[in-house]
C-alpha cells in the first residue's frame, strides 16, 4: 500500500498509453461477485478473455519480426525470460517521461522500481502451478500477490481485471491452467532504492 | 396394463404439477439481497448522540495489548454483542462471534479523525465490511467507495494513508477462523505486556478477558483464562514484546490456515503464546522466495543468525517499497521501534550462535 498517487498515475499512463489494451465488451454483469454460484469453467472463453485483454502484451516476451516487434508465441505467457539478465535501467531526467520498458516488454522500470512479468503457465515451481482458483481471484480483486502478499506492481492492470465477474476470472484461470507448464523463473522485483 | 397406464399418466401429471409448483416457488422467492453497510457511520449505531460524539453504551471500548501498527495512528475501538448472546470461546485464540456482532475502529492522525472501519456479522453466513471517511472538521463520516480511497491523509512528507478496499479487508479478515482479529484471550488478557510496542493503557470501562468472563459473555465460561491469563511464552521481556508484536501485526496472514502456510511463518496468537521463540528460531536458515539485494540468488533466508542484517524478516519489516515491505498494506511508514526490537533480538541470537560455534 505504499503505492503513491504518482505511481498509480504512472501505471495508468504506462499501461493504457503504451499498450492500448482493451476491456472485452461482453461482460455478464448478472454473475458479478457470485462466488458461491456453481460454474463449470470454460477454457475457450478464458482463452478469448486472455487474447482480448492483451495478456500476451506483457506476459509473452516480444521479439523482432518481419513487420516489427511481435509476441513470441513459442514462449506464450511464460513471463520475463530467466536467462535475460537486465542491466540497470537508465535513469531518466526530471520531466514527463517516467518509465522504461525492455525490448521484450517483460521488464518495466519506473518509480515503483523494476518489475518483471510473471510466468502464467502452470509450472509448479516457477508459474501458477500451485495456485488455486480462489487465490487467483483474490489476487485480481485485491492487487496483492496470492491475495495476501506484496502489491502487484505496474504495469499489471489488476484493478481493471479485478472488475471481471467471478465466472470470467474462473474461465481465465482455467485457461491458464490448461497451458503446458514451462519452467521459467522470473526474477523478483527490484525496489526503487536498489536500482 | 390399462391400470398401469393410468397410474403412469397420473404420476406424470403429479410430477409435472409438482415440478411446476417447485419452479414457481423458486421464481416467487428470489434470493434475498446481500446485507450492506449503511451509508453513514451514524446509521451503524455507533453513537448515542452523534452531535457530541457520545458513544452508545451498548458499544463497549476495548484495547488489544498488541495493536496493529498503522503509521502512528491513534485508534479507538468498540464492540457490540447482541443482548443475551455469548462469544464461543471454545478456542481461546479464535473466538466465534454471534450474529449481530458489530465492531468499530476509529483511526486518527495528528488529532484528526480520518476513517472509522466497521465489521458486522449480519447473518450466519455474511460479514459486512466498510470504512467511513470523516469530513475535514470531524463532524460526519460517510461510507467509502468499496475500491478504497488512496491518499486519505498525509502521515509523513509525501506519504499517504490509504483506506483499504473491501476486498483488501477481506484478504486478512475472512481467511481466518475468526473475522475479528484483535479480540481474543491473548489480546484481552489481564496479564498485559508492559513492554508491548505502541501499547495503550486500559481505560475505565474497557472490555477485558476478566470482564467478559464475569459478565458471562463467554461460552464455555473458561474460568481458567481468568485465573491463568494467556501470556506469550518467551525467554525475556523483549522477546515477549517482539513475539506479541508479530502476532498482532503478521499473524493474521502468516499462520497455518491461509495460503501462506507453506512459508513456515506461523505467528498467530495461539502459536506464539504456546510455541514462543520456537516460532522464530525455526526460521533460521529458512530460504525465502523473496530475494534480498546483496545476497546470492536463491540464498536469502528468513533469519540469518550469523548475519542478522541479511535476514529477510528484518529487511522486509524495514522496507516501505512495494516489492518488499511487510506488512504489504495498511502502512506506508516504517515502524522504527519494531525494527529496532527485531534487530536487537536477531543480534542476540547471533551472539548465541557464535558462542555455540566457539564451544
Amino acid at each position: 500500500m505504499t503505492t503513491s498517487r504518482s505511481t498509480q498515475l504512472v501505471f495508468g499512463l504506462a499501461f493504457f498509453g503504451f499498450m492500448g489494451a482493451a476491456v472485452p465488451a461482453v461482460v455478464n454483469a448478472t454473475d458479478a461477485g457470485s462466488a458461491a454460484q456453481a460454474h463449470t469453467p470454460n477454457v475457450e472463453h478464458g482463452a478469448y478473455m486472455v487474447r482480448a485483454m492483451g495478456c500476451n502484451d506483457c506476459h509473452t516476451p516480444w521479439k523482432m519480426g518481419p513487420k516489427g516487434p511481435e509476441p513470441d508465441m513459442s514462449r506464450a505467457l511464460t513471463g520475463h525470460p530467466e536467462n535475460l539478465k537486465m542491466p540497470p535501467a537508465p535513469q531518466l531526467p526530471e520531466g514527463p517521461w517516467v518509465a522504461v520498458i525492455g525490448a521484450t516488454q517483460t521488464a518495466w522500470s519506473g518509480p515503483w522500481g523494476v518489475s518483471f512479468t510473471a510466468n502464467l503457465t502452470p509450472d509448479k515451481e516457477t508459474g501458477l502451478g500451485d495456485w488455486t482458483e480462489d487465490m487467483f481471484i483474490k489476487t485480481m480483486r485485491t492487487g496483492l500477490h496470492q491475495g495476501k502478499g506484496r502489491p502487484i506492481l505496474p504495469p499489471m492492470p489488476w484493478s481493471m481485471i479485478g472488475k471481471l465477474t467471478d465466472n470470467d476470472l474462473k474461465d481465465v484461470f482455467a485457461y491458464l491452467q490448461s497451458l503446458p507448464p514451462v519452467k521459467n523463473r522470473v526474477p523478483a522485483p527490484v525496489d526503487p532504492t536498489e536500482r | 396394463m390399462v391400470i398401469r397406464g393410468h397410474f403412469a399418466v397420473a404420476a406424470l401429471v403429479a410430477l409435472t404439477v409438482a415440478g411446476t409448483s417447485w419452479r414457481f416457488a423458486i421464481e416467487a422467492a428470489p434470493a434475498a439481497p446481500p446485507l450492506v453497510a449503511p451509508a453513514t457511520l451514524v446509521e451503524t449505531g455507533l453513537y448515542a448522540d452523534a452531535r457530541i460524539g457520545e458513544i452508545d453504551p451498548r458499544n463497549r471500548p476495548f484495547s488489544p495489548q498488541y495493536p496493529l501498527w498503522t503509521d502512528g495512528a491513534t485508534k479507538r475501538r468498540w464492540i457490540q454483542l447482541p443482548a443475551g448472546a455469548q462469544i464461543d470461546a471454545t478456542d481461546a485464540y479464535e473466538w466465534q462471534f454471534p450474529v449481530g456482532t458489530k465492531v468499530w475502529k476509529e483511526f486518527a492522525f495528528a488529532g484528526r479523525k480520518v476513517e472509522t472501519r466497521f465489521i458486522w456479522r449480519a447473518s450466519a453466513n455474511e460479514w459486512v465490511f466498510a470504512s467511513y471517511v470523516w469530513n475535514a472538521d470531524g463532524t460526519a463520516a460517510v461510507i467509502a467507495d468499496g475500491d478504497g480511497l488512496p491518499g486519505a491523509a498525509e502521515v509523513a512528507p509525501n506519504k499517504f494513508h490509504n483506506i483499504p478496499s473491501v476486498d483488501q479487508c477481506r484478504a486478512c479478515h475472512v481467511s481466518n477462523r475468526t473475522e475479528i482479529l484483535g479480540f481474543n484471550a491473548l489480546q484481552l488478557s489481564t496479564d498485559r505486556d508492559p513492554n508491548a510496542l505502541h501499547g495503550e493503557p486500559l481505560a475505565a470501562g474497557m472490555v477485558t478477558l476478566e470482564t467478559l468472563s464475569n459478565e458471562g459473555l463467554l461460552a464455555p465460561a473458561r474460568p481458567e483464562l481468568v485465573t491463568t491469563p494467556p501470556r506469550i511464552a518467551a525467554r525475556s521481556a523483549e522477546e515477549r514484546a517482539l513475539l506479541g508484536y508479530l502476532a498482532g501485526n503478521c499473524g493474521a496472514c502468516h499462520n497455518r490456515q491461509t495460503e501462506l502456510a507453506p512459508l513456515g511463518l506461523h505467528w498467530k496468537h495461539g502459536d506464539l503464546a504456546t510455541r514462543g521463540a520456537d516460532a522464530l528460531l525455526s526460521l533460521e536458515g529458512h530460504r525465502t522466495k523473496w530475494q534480498a539485494s546483496g545476497v546470492a540468488d536463491g540464498e536469502t533466508v528468513a533469519i540469518d543468525p550469523m548475519n542478522p542484517e541479511q535476514s529477510a524478516i528484518l529487511r522486509r519489516m524495514r522496507s516501505r517499497s512495494p516489492a518488499s515491505q511487510m506488512p504489504p498494506l495498511g502502512t506506508v511508514v516504517q515502524d522504527r521501534e519494531a525494527v529496532a526490537l527485531l534487530q536487537r533480538w536477531l543480534e542476540s541470537q547471533a551472539v548465541t550462535v557464535s558462542r555455540e560455534h566457539e564451544r
